[in-house]
This record gives structure tokens, sequence and C-alpha cells, in this order.
């Protein structure tokens, strides 16, 4: 009876110490994913500044500017715009180009711009076609 | 031509159909005939599989771009080598793969299974055999790989593809997929056996010691795949990272870990009798695991990097797991009794104990990895808010648990097996831990403050000294009586007992690499922009840009920079970054250039040309002991094979043998 008390009581400081560590990493890495509309809304009762997003949207063609280390660019959901400024260690994925799918991670500024740690990106239609499309290679080609 | 695939596929489905129903109701009935026909029928759905694979290959290799899944995939540029790889460049081609894979291990399972197993082989036959359907289905109806594009109708002819993601267009990428491929489909076969065995309740643990092999080869599979991946990410894609949490890396990595605690539990059973449940509750789990990695990588339920899109795929996937899950879960609650334990846990200080923290540790590491790759789904869910962790969660969680793993992993085999004195401990342990401590403390002195590299680089001498020490001893022994030179006298050690040498061997290739991870703690990097002319330094080197150049061929463009690399004033070697802009696909790929050392790698990825185009951007990294990551993983590979060779001698561990539960299903066709 005494051994099993012993391999419980470890078993519930290991098991205590991984739950510990793990609920700290979350609320220390947790993410909210936003539409640039949702930011939008967020935005208007300042409830967004401080808070780390993830947001998604298109990159504007055109939009990709290189200052040193620095990216600065557009991205756009519908008519919205918003201003990101990229500047993280790692190097922007190779999928990242005018018109791609971005997710950028990171904070809002007081100044409205999106402070960007991360981030990623991927080509719109290319690897593998959405199943409903039936669109000739030829056409799809230039769309992604 | 497609019809034909798309014939065989359909005929290999009602025949998965077809051997389901007939070994069950074969062994059910009592008709030998009826399970014959069955296994037969296993044979000719392989058959059929393998023409449908044809079918597909000759389409990919000849360049037929009728075909959407050729035409998607490959272009006529492509060199024939990734034209072959094509076949699991895409989610169509790579369930054909999994069919394919399933198909000729069954075949193989059905072949070389023994025959006093013929009892329990029908309900072998069955979950492999449900399992090929599910796949068939996909092939056949939701992902097939022979839908032809309707030239003709609408469309013009379709003169060439749109070339493989040039990111593929890797050696390594050539490899990757089918090793893990074929580690992910392999434990199908220890889970069927599991599966057989509960359902005709098979006395003793025939099914562990059938499968030990086959679990053995599919997680050296696994490892390779895995391990192959993060390689190709390092030399790939730039970041110059090779593990980056992202939700598919973690559903490669979760079978794995399940995979290893079932290894190592099943020694228990084997040596003891202990864990019956808990051995059935892990290789059900890594079995389903692998199907779920499936699933995460084809539906996109969580947005990755791995770029696939949403697809239909996913309710069926999640129908079967469900299904498959509940039936297993009921099939082990039914059958608990079958499964009693034959003997208790004596003492904390015991090989069993460090066995259980073991599996309770990669358990607890396996739940971590699967709670932060689902915290989207789960929050959204919960919260309507989708919420994601980043890397800095699992590196919090799983650090800790690597550092407990590498203690176990030094204690474990040398404690002895019911309970230890600590007399006996202290002779196992003590040098090995002053040893571990010792250097603690002089690369503490020598100014390094990264608390985890500290433990690592401790334990990891802890752990070495442990093993090289139990080699030794052996070694030294048999030396003293064979009068052999003492590396003879280890290699007939190793023969001797090849089981257990050659799990110390993939030991410590696991040590190894942890030396390499802990290398991470001491990364650097620097972003610039230079011209032709320019010097920086980053660590202990001077680099100097020495040319910028550019060029074309059929299948890319690319820009590429030549940079001398100076030590010390001297030149030791010439690195080239490129950047290439692949043009079927029209993407942009960099060709990063390493100098790789034991000490440290010196990596440069050419980043892309600043906006004047004049200066090169360039991403310069010194990454300290990588290189261990990769030579400790040919140690574990080493390991593995040693492992499979049969002893020398054959040794038998005493124990308590439960003989058949219940006279009547122990042998059933007399």
């Amino acid at each position: 009876m005494k051994t099993k008390l012993k391999f419980v009581a470890l078993a519930v400081l290991i098991v205590g110490a991984l739950a510990w560590l793990a609920t700290g990493g979350i609320s220390e890495t947790k993410t909210y994913y936003k539409t640039i509309a949702e930011l939008d809304q967020l935005n208007r009762t300042n409830a967004a500044l401080g808070k780390r997003l993830r947001v998604a949207g298109d990159v504007e063609p055109g939009s990709i500017v290189r200052k040193g280390r620095d990216v600065e660019f557009v991205m756009k959901q519908d008519a919205l715009r918003l201003k990101v400024l990229y500047n993280g260690v790692d190097p922007l994925p190779d999928t990242f180009r005018d018109g791609a799918q971005a997710l950028a991670d990171g904070k809002l500024d007081p100044s409205g711009v999106f402070q960007a740690s991360k981030i990623q990106a991927k080509c719109a239609s290319k690897y593998e076609a959405k199943p409903v499309q039936t669109a000739p290679v030829n056409e799809r080609r230039q769309t992604s | 031509m497609e019809n034909l695939g798309s014939l065989a596929v359909l005929l290999a489905l009602c025949l998965s159909a077809y051997a389901v129903v007939g070994s069950v109701v074969g062994r059910v009935r009592r008709n030998p005939f009826l399970v014959v026909s069955a296994e037969r029928a296993v044979y000719s759905i392989w058959a059929l599989v393998t023409v449908a694979t044809g079918v597909l290959l000759y389409g990919l290799l000849a360049g037929d771009f009728r075909l959407a899944y050729v035409a998607a995939h490959t272009n006529r540029s492509l060199p024939a080598v990734y034209k072959f790889a094509a076949w699991w460049g895409g989610q169509e081609g790579s369930l054909l793969l999994w069919s394919w894979l399933l198909a000729t291990y069954s075949a193989i399972v059905i072949f070389i299974t023994p025959r006093r197993f013929r009892g329990m082989k029908p309900f072998v036959v069955m979950p492999l055999m449900i399992t090929q359907c599910f796949f068939l289905l996909l092939n056949a109806f939701v992902a097939s790989p022979f839908q032809v594009l309707a030239i003709g109708r609408g469309i013009t002819e379709v003169p060439d593809g749109n070339g493989l993601n040039p990111l593929l267009q890797h050696w390594a990428m050539v490899i990757h997929p089918p090793m893990l491929y074929l580690g992910y489909v392999g434990f199908i076969v220890p889970f069927a056996f599991a599966i057989g065995s509960l359902i005709a309740k098979e006395p003793g643990d025939a099914w562990i010691h059938v499968t030990r092999r086959w679990t053995l080869v599919t997680w050296t599979f696994q490892t390779a795949g895995v391990v192959l991946g993060a390689g190709w990410a390092y030399a790939v894609l730039g970041w110059g990272g090779y593990w980056g949490w992202d939700p598919v890396e973690n559903a490669s990595l979760l079978p794995w870990i399940t995979a290893t605690a079932f290894l190592h539990s099943v020694m228990m059973q084997e040596k003891k009798g202990m864990m019956k449940v808990w051995n059935m509750v892990l290789i059900s789990a890594t079995f389903f695991l692998c199907i779920f990695g499936t699933f995460l990588t084809r539906s996109g339920v969580v947005s990755s990097v791995h770029a696939f899109a949403q697809s239909p795929i996913g309710t069926y996937f999640v129908t079967f797991l469900a299904v498959g899950i509940a039936a297993t879960t009921y099939l082990i609650l039914d059958r608990l009794d079958y499964l009693k334990s034959e003997a208790q846990l004596e003492s904390v200080l015991s090989r069993e104990s460090a066995f259980l923290f073991n599996n309770l540790i990669l358990l607890a590491s396996c739940f971590a990895v699967l709670w932060g790759t689902l915290f989207p789904v789960i929050s959204e869910a919960v919260t309507n808010e989708k919420i994601s962790v980043g890397a800095p969660f699992f590196n919090r969680v799983n650090i800790p648990i690597g550092m407990a793993l590498l203690l176990l992993t030094g204690i474990g085999p040398l404690i002895a097996w019911r309970r230890s004195s600590l007399e006996s401990l202290r002779r196992a342990f003590l040098w090995p831990a002053v040893a571990g401590l010792a250097l603690a403390a002089i690369l503490l002195a020598a100014g390094v403050r990264h608390f985890y590299a500290l433990m690592s680089f401790g334990l990891c001498l802890f752990v070495t000294w442990t093993i090289a020490s139990e080699f030794l001893k052996g070694a030294l022994a048999i030396r003293a009586r064979q009068r052999m030179s003492l590396p003879r006298a280890m290699v007939e050690l190793t023969h001797r007992n090849t089981r257990r040498y050659g799990g110390y061997l993939v030991h410590m290739g696991i040590v190894l690499m942890f030396v390499g991870f802990t290398g991470a703690a001491f990364n650097q990097d620097s972003t610039i922009e230079v011209k032709v002319g320019d010097r920086f330094p980053i660590g202990r080197y001077q680099l100097a840009i020495t040319n910028l150049s550019d060029g074309d061929n059929e299948n890319y463009s690319w820009n590429q920079a030549t940079v001398a690399v100076y030590q010390n004033g001297a030149q030791i070697a010439t690195l080239d970054p490129a950047r290439r802009f692949y043009k079927a696909s029209r993407q942009p790929n960099a060709i990063v250039s390493i100098r790789r050392r034991l000490n440290e790698d010196l990596y440069l990825n050419f980043a892309g040309m600043s906006n004047d185009n004049q200066k090169a951007v360039m991403q310069v990294y010194v990454f300290p002991l990588v290189s261990w990551i990769w030579i400790g993983f040919w140690v574990v590979l080493l390991g593995s094979v040693v492992c499979l060779v049969p002893s020398k001698q054959r040794l038998d561990y005493p124990r308590t043998q439960v003989l058949a539960v219940k006279e009547g299903y122990a042998s059933v066709e007399k």
C-alpha cells in the first residue's frame, strides 16, 4: 500500500509540474485569430491594443517595401486595409509575395500599424486546388 | 489507361469488403475455405492496387497532362526522379501511396504469419482490411488520382503541367514522405495483431512476440521520416531551424511518442506480464494517432505552413476515427479480465518504476503536443474565439520533459528489476553522476549561464558514462575469459544480447541528438543588406561578398551570391547561397549554403534583392553543434539494426506464465 502511495504521489507531482508549465506557456503565448474586419471592430473600442493577434488577409499587390531589416506591406480584406510592419528575425517565407494569403502574428500599435514578428504565407490556389475548382490549368496558373 | 486504374481501385475496394466479411464469417462458422479465400483476396488487392499505382506512375513519368493530378504536380522539364516523387506530392497520390503500402504490409502479414496463429489470423485480417477498405473508398470516390481534365469541353489541350512544389524538389523530400508513411502505415500491423489476439482471446503474449520486429522496423522508419523532415527543413526552408512545432510536424511526432512509449512498456509485459491493458491502449493510440496525423495533414483543420487546402476529406477521417476508437475501447473494456496483470509493482526504486515513469512522461508530452496543436479548434469550440499557442508553449513543456527522459535513459537500464538497494544504486550511479555534475560545473565556470543547457550537457555525460561503463564491464569480462581484443569483445558482447546492447546504442544516439538540440541555446543570427565587396562579421567569422550573379535555365532562373569566409585573416571556405524562381509553378525558392562542421554550422540564406535591385539581403546564422543531431540519428539507426539481428544466445527470462484463459478459445482449428 505504501509503495502505491509513493507512486501516486510521484505521478501527481510530475503531472502537476507539467500542467503548471503548460498553463503558464499557454497564457504567455496565446494568440487570437482575427480577420481584418474583426480587428477593425476591436480597434474602435481600443480593445485590440496589447493583445497578441494573428491577422489573416491578402497581400496587396505592389505594397511590399523593404526598409533595411524591416519589411512594410499592406494586407487587405475586401475594402479594408491594414498596414503591417514586419520586424521579426526569421526570413520571410518564399510564398510571401503580391496577392498571397498571409498570416501576420504580432500586436497593433496605437498609430494603427500592425507590428508583426512572424509572417506565414501561402500561395492562394497553388498546390491543392479547392475541391470544387474546375478551371483549366492555364487559367489557374494566372491566379496563383 | 486511367479507366484501368479506376477499375483496379474499385475492384480492390470490393475485394477488401469481401476480405473483411469472409475472414470473420469464415472464422466464426469455422469454414477454413472462406478464411483462405479472404486471404487470397488480400493478395489480389495488392496486385490491383499495384496496377493502379503503375497506371498513375506511368501517367506521371510519361507526362499525361490530361490527368488532373499529373497536370497539377509535374511539368515537362521536371527531372524524372521528381516526376516519380510527385506520386506523394499531392493529396490523391499520397492517399494512393497509403493504400499501396497497406496492401503490401497486409500481403506480407498473411505470407509470413506462422501456422500456429491460425486461430487469430482472421481477426488480424479484419482490422487490416477495414482500414484498407476505408482508404480505397477515398481513392475511388473522394480523392481519385485518375480524374481527367475535361479537355474538349471548354478546356483546350494542356501543353504543360503546373510543376512540383519547388520546396519538394530536394533529395530528402524524395525519401521523407515514403519513410514517414512506411512508419505510419506499419503501425497497423502490431495494432491488428493486438486486436486479433483480443478478439480471439489468444493466450499469453503471442502477439507481442510476433510483432516485436514489426514494431521496431516501423519505429525506425518513423524516426527516419521525422528526422529527415527536420533535416530537410534545415537545409531547404532557409529559416535555419529544424523544428517549428507546426501542426503537421506535430502530427508526425505524436505517434512517434506513443510508439516509443509502447516499445518500452511492452518489455514489462514480455518479462513480467504487467501493463497489459496499458500496452493495448498504447498500440491503439499509436495507430489512431497515425490516422489522425494523416487527417491533420490532409484536411486543413488547423492552419499550417504546409500548404494543404481545405478539403471534404476531413469528415471521412473523423468518422473513421470515431468508429474505430469506440470499437477498440469497447473491445478492451469487454476483455479486461483477459488482460489481468501477473505481477505487482514492488518498489519505487526498480526498473518497473523507471519504465512506468518513462511512459507517464512520454504520454504527458504527447498530450501536451496534441493539446497545443488542437488548441485553436478546442478554444473555438469552447469560447467561440480561435486562439493558437506558439512554439514557446511547446518548448516550455517539452524541454523539461526531455530532461526527465534523458535522466531516465541513464537510470532505467541499470536499475534492477523488482527492487534496488541504495547500495547498488550508489555503485551504479555514483561516478556517472559525479561526472555529469562536474561537467555542468566546468561549463558554468566557463561562462555558460543557460540553465537548461547546463542541465542537458550534464545529463548527456551522465547517460554516456552509464552506457559506456555497461559496454566496458561486459567486454572486459569476455576478454578475460576468451582472450580476445577489447573491440572484438565488444562486438561479441553485443552479438550475445543484441536487444540489450542495440538498445544502448539507440539511447546513445538519442543522447547525441540532445547534444545537438542543446546547441540551439547558443545560436547567433544577423540580417544585412550587402553589395559586392562588402565585409561583415558573424561569430568568429568574417564574411566578404565577392560576386553577385544571375542566370536562367528551362526549369528556373536564379540569383546567386559568392561569399568568402575568413577566420583569423585566412580564407577557410567559399559559400554560394542562391535564390531560384521556378517558372512552371511561379514559385521563388531559397537555396541556402551551409558550412557544416562538428562544432558549428555557418548558414547563409539569400533572402532576396533590395528594392533598388542593387543590394542582396543576406541572412547569416551560426548554429553550434547542430550536426550532432544528424550523427545521433545515424547511431539510432545503427542501434535499431543491431536490435533486429538475432542474438547469439537465446535468453529466457524466468517469469510466471499464464496458460490459456479459457480452454475453448485457446486453439480452434485442429
